[in-house]
């Protein structure tokens, strides 16, 4: 049984790798407002942006909580260093043209319906909560993304090879979000995790079905790059900080 | 005093309970005007203790839903009006809220308003690619089609009514 401090310290790990998740994916998201294909794209990339800022801030304020250092969802948000976020490397990855923000949002939505409703059994409850509300939303997500790959895939010559170079270019950052490491592994074992391996097998079949319809090929596995969830990030996610925290960096303390 | 899905709390004061659950319960949402947030389900419990302290329990309807905020502020200037000084309002998301909450005169409120409400119990799961069938609130044809499924507000979805030709937002099922 692993002494309190050493689970408090673990359960926050694992909490901001969540809210991490969620932030930096509903920030890049948010950079599509004004200039998405459509206006009714915009307002839908823009709705799902909220949706996960919303989830993010529940989980930094329980994070904060946990923790125990008077830390709000704010402090946790805006002024933490970039190698003390980590969130997985997918969701920091460029918007790119339209079909690279799909892709990524596709693969990640197709995860997260599982996570959730796995977590909607935690026996955390304020996770167990996060959850049952998540999971309501990211069913949307899942629909809006799958439907938007077989628009694309199944749309005209540019959209299908577009996608096909999306998912090629953005497959070896799947495997991250399945990884359990010692903190996922504690979590877990606490009864309040989720075993994200044992997802594989619905992202999978969510993946395969939705890519057989869109006419798209599913890449060879091939290289897969990790590291977020350690903060060792791409290069993208400084200059992703940079704007998100520009506020708080000019203005130390500001508040609403 | 608590919304119809919860257990009702024994209240020191039923009277005083009722004039504040009154009070909060006349709060509409900023977005959606013509529905309370007692129609949407939003509020979910307004305690008063003996010493006249409230406490208001409201529950957002979408993490992210930016109208909590303003909700929180017009609930305060409500209990005001009516007498209360001393409010908390707190925000729970368990359980989590559900379309089913709408109440039956909130699901017409909207009709009139112009918002098909949600068509489906939130039990039954939609499939991955499945569609719901929508009547226009306007002239009340089956024969619409959806534009996009996140719309004005994160808790619509944009359709199209294709024998009024009028566009129409849907309260989407949750």
């Amino acid at each position: 049984m692993p002494n309190a401090e050493l689970k408090t310290d673990t359960l926050f790990k694992y909490l901001l790798r969540l809210a991490d998740d969620q932030l930096i994916l509903g920030q890049r998201l948010g950079e599509w407002c004004g200039h998405a294909p459509t206006l009714e794209e915009d307002l839908a990339l823009a709705n799902i942006s909220l949706d996960l800022l919303g989830q993010a801030r529940s989980l930094f304020t329980y994070a904060g909580e946990v923790e125990g250092e008077g830390r709000d969802e704010d402090d946790l948000a805006f002024l933490r260093p970039e190698r003390e976020y980590f969130n997985a490397l997918l969701v920091e990855q460029p918007n790119g043209d339209f079909a690279a923000t799909i892709v990524r949002q596709f693969f990640h939505a197709a995860f997260m319906v599982p996570f959730w409703r796995a977590m909607t059994a935690s026996g955390d409850e304020t996770l167990a909560a996060i959850a049952a509300k998540s999971l309501k939303e990211v069913e949307y997500h899942l629909r809006h993304s799958s439907e938007w790959m077989i628009r694309l895939g199944d749309g005209t010559e540019e959209s299908h090879r577009r996608t096909e170079d999306a998912l090629e270019e953005l497959w070896g950052y799947a495997g991250e979000l399945f990884e359990m490491d010692e903190v996922a592994r504690e979590v877990l074992d606490l009864g309040a995790g989720v075993d994200a391996a044992a997802l594989k097998a619905e992202w999978d079949a969510t993946v395969n079905a939705v890519l057989e319809r869109a006419t798209l090929t599913r890449p060879a596995d091939s290289w897969s790059q990790t590291g977020g969830r350690t903060g060792c990030h791409s290069e993208h996610l400084g200059h992703i900080l940079s704007e998100l925290q520009y506020m708080q960096r000019a203005y130390p303390g500001l508040s609403w | 005093m608590t919304a119809p899905s919860t257990t009702p709390m024994p209240s020191s004061d039923s009277t005083k309970t009722a004039k504040a659950w009154q009070a909060a319960a006349s709060v509409c949402d900023p977005e959606i005007p013509v529905l309370t947030i007692e129609d949407l389900g939003v509020l979910r419990d307004v305690q008063v203790a003996e010493g006249g302290e409230a406490l208001v329990t409201i529950t957002p309807t979408y993490s992210g839903c930016p109208a909590m905020l303003v909700m929180e502020a017009d609930i305060l200037g409500a209990m005001r009006e009516a007498g209360f000084d001393d409010v908390r309002v707190e925000t729970v998301l368990s359980p989590a809220w559900t379309t089913d909450w709408l109440s039956k005169v909130g699901r017409e409120k909207l009709r009139a308003y112009g918002i098909a409400p949600p068509v489906r119990g939130s039990s039954s799961r939609q499939a991955l690619f499945g569609r719901d069938s929508v009547d226009c609130p306007q002239c009340g044809s089956s024969d619409t089609e959806r534009v996009s499924e996140f719309g004005s507000t994160a808790c619509k979805a944009l359709y199209r009514c294709k024998a009024c030709a009028e566009p129409f937002d849907y309260f989407k099922c949750l």
